[in-house]
């Protein structure tokens, strides 16, 4: 026997009371911890794939567009640039490294990019098994499009009109896996890589087909999707813009975008924190109320325990334990549901965005959670603590 | 053993109760009668240190009560002072068992189930030591009380009005029962009443 016991069977033995406080408590704390655990896993989402990319060119329309259909793959392009011309500003001195996309057309609504080797450095994505492209038509895989499409090195499979309908199939042309990644967190997970000739080379028999007379695209008709650049120093994020101002391209700063976005979120995220501590509160009363309410019941019991020989702070600590004991398991049960929700929404998100939220483990936000709730169990517990061990056990005990 | 003198009490420093003197020895018994009112219950708390007096002195195994802090005397109480009132209480959600351990966890003592299963098949409710003490008829509940004060073998028991809300035969189980389990223990045993059907039982007999 042990006064954990006791306190234990004390909260067991009103379920009722305990299983309210104890559902305020989990709920509470699980939808913070969801909150924590979303935001911090699109941060680092949002972070990893926009590190090393000062600035964006895409056609002209929304910025965030740009920025979230060529950074992240989920939204459509704003449209077309002239390859020459952006391969223009690539080669101008201020830039270090550019990385043209192409892209517009998927398989089985993966998106098919066309880019070139620098894109794979960048997300320092890793091969799993066989190569990365290099002919015509040859694609290395993200892991997710991989085990989704059950797809392995040697497979073929045709690429279909834009980002989503399956229906267009580009039948002439057959893709060959040559690669897959591993998977590395980031939007790679998502996509088929291959050259930019093959994205060019889909549309040029396309064009074919379609009875078109011109002969094949001159080089300089070219054309690309978005261009990712990063400056050797940071006048270049205004020079190049007024190099663009008759053009019909736009420059982008992905950095600015995200942080509007992030802005965005932040209210609906702050919404339901102030919902998530009202939740807080009430539990806090709940816990209070459900132990003080047992102090009036278990009075006598209370005085018993003196006169067998408790002392003021055995009953103290009983009380203070019980209290205790709920905040705990509160927050064990909070976390819990916190890890079902995030598995939920990362199936919803997994099938409308192609993006995942799989980290489940413990984020720092939550060890503040548990000091907090415990703070909480603590605090709810005190004053019926102090009543117990105030008791007059001689009046209690005569007036049964 | 036991021994009071000058004991005096008031609640209100206006009605200030006076107890006779007494005194009694290693295992002797005896009934403190009185009518209500007497102040019989607040004589039965100042023996157990539940109540401090306004003036006189307690002594129990040699302790003078006066001399204990409030935390010493709670755990003097829980080792030397087996109490059984009126009616029985418990803690409820323990079972009858655990009940009966918690004097002993409750002093710092090691438990002992075997002991406690030992006093409740004395006390024949062996079969109940796993219920909820609210399973239990008053009877019984009476005689989990008395295991109750018997754990911590101690050297004084104090009974108050342990048979008034029991029928005669029950009554008179229990008072047999507080007598065997006494002697057995070897220990003091004051009970504090108004029920005359005991007077008979006890040589010693003081009246308030």
């Amino acid at each position: 026997m042990n006064l954990i016991k006791v306190s234990w069977k004390n909260i067991q033995h009103k379920p009722l009371n305990t299983g309210l406080s104890l559902l305020l408590l989990a709920f509470g704390v699980g939808i913070i911890s969801l909150l924590l655990l979303v935001e911090v896993q699109l941060k680092n989402q949002f972070d990893r794939n926009i590190k090393n990319i000062d600035m964006v060119l895409g056609a002209k329309g929304s910025p965030l567009q740009l920025i979230l259909s060529s950074v992240y793959q989920v939204d459509a392009p704003t449209g077309n640039i002239n390859y020459s011309e952006a391969q223009r500003i690539a080669k101008s001195p201020f830039v270090e490294k550019s990385i043209p996309l192409a892209y517009g057309d998927n398989f089985k609504s993966y998106r098919i990019v066309g880019t070139t080797h620098d894109y794979v450095d960048h997300y320092d994505a890793k091969l799993e098994s066989g190569s990365l492209w290099s002919g015509e038509f040859e694609a290395t895989i993200g892991s997710k499009v991989a085990t989704a499409e059950g797809l392995e090195v040697g497979d073929t499979f045709y690429s279909a009109h834009g980002l989503e309908d399956t229906t267009d199939v580009h039948k002439d042309k057959a893709f060959t896996v040559v690669g897959i990644f591993e998977s590395s967190g980031t939007v790679v997970d998502q996509l088929v890589l291959t050259g930019m000739e093959s994205i060019w080379g889909v549309h040029e028999s396309h064009d074919h087909e379609a009875g078109a007379e011109h002969d094949h695209q001159h080089e300089e008709d070219r054309e690309i999707t978005a261009m990712f650049l990063k400056v050797r120093n940071k006048m270049a994020l205004f020079s190049i813009p007024k190099q663009l101002e008759d053009s019909k391209i736009q420059t982008v700063l992905p950095s600015v975008e995200i942080n509007r976005l992030n802005e965005g979120f932040g209210i609906g995220m702050g919404t339901l924190r102030v919902i998530a501590i009202a939740i807080m509160v009430l539990s806090f009363v709940s816990v209070f109320i459900s132990l003080y309410n047992s102090l009036r019941e278990r009075k006598y019991e209370l005085a018993l325990m003196r006169s067998m020989g408790g002392t003021r702070s055995t009953l103290f600590r009983l009380i203070l334990q019980e209290g205790l004991l709920l905040a705990i398991l509160g927050f064990v049960i909070g976390i819990v549901l916190s890890r079902i929700g995030l598995l939920i929404l990362s199936h919803y998100m997994a099938e409308n965005f192609h993006y995942s939220l799989n980290q489940i483990g413990m984020v720092s936000g939550e060890f503040w959670m548990l000091l907090i709730t415990i703070f909480v169990g603590v605090l709810a517990s005190l004053l019926p603590a102090y009543r117990a061990m105030k008791i007059d056990i001689a009046k209690t005990l005569s007036n049964e | 053993m036991l021994s009071c003198k000058a004991l005096t009490f008031s609640y209100d420093h206006k009605n200030t109760l006076q107890f006779p003197d007494f005194e009694c020895k290693e295992g002797e018994h005896m009934l403190l009668l009185g009518a209500s009112g007497s102040g019989k219950t607040t004589l039965l708390h100042l023996l157990a240190g539940l109540l401090k007096p306004s003036g006189g002195k307690i002594e129990i195994a040699g302790t003078s009560l006066g001399e204990l802090s409030q935390k010493k005397l709670d755990k003097f109480r829980g080792q030397k002072v087996g109490i059984v009132y009126q009616t029985a209480h418990f803690v409820k959600s323990l079972s009858v068992i655990d009940n009966l351990l918690m004097p002993q966890f409750l002093t710092g003592k090691p438990t002992q189930p075997q002991k406690a299963q030992e006093l409740l098949d004395r006390l024949q409710i062996g079969n109940k030591a796993h219920r909820k003490p609210s399973d239990l008829s008053v009877g019984e509940q009476q005689r989990v009380a008395i295991a109750r004060a018997l754990i911590n073998d101690p050297e004084v028991i104090l009974a108050d009005e342990p048979t008034s809300a029991l029928d005669d035969q029950n009554a008179k189980e229990v008072l047999h029962l507080l007598e065997d389990q006494a002697n057995a223990a070897n220990a003091t045993l004051v009970i504090v009443t108004h029920d005359s059907r005991l007077k008979g039982h006890f040589e010693k007999r003081i009246e308030l």
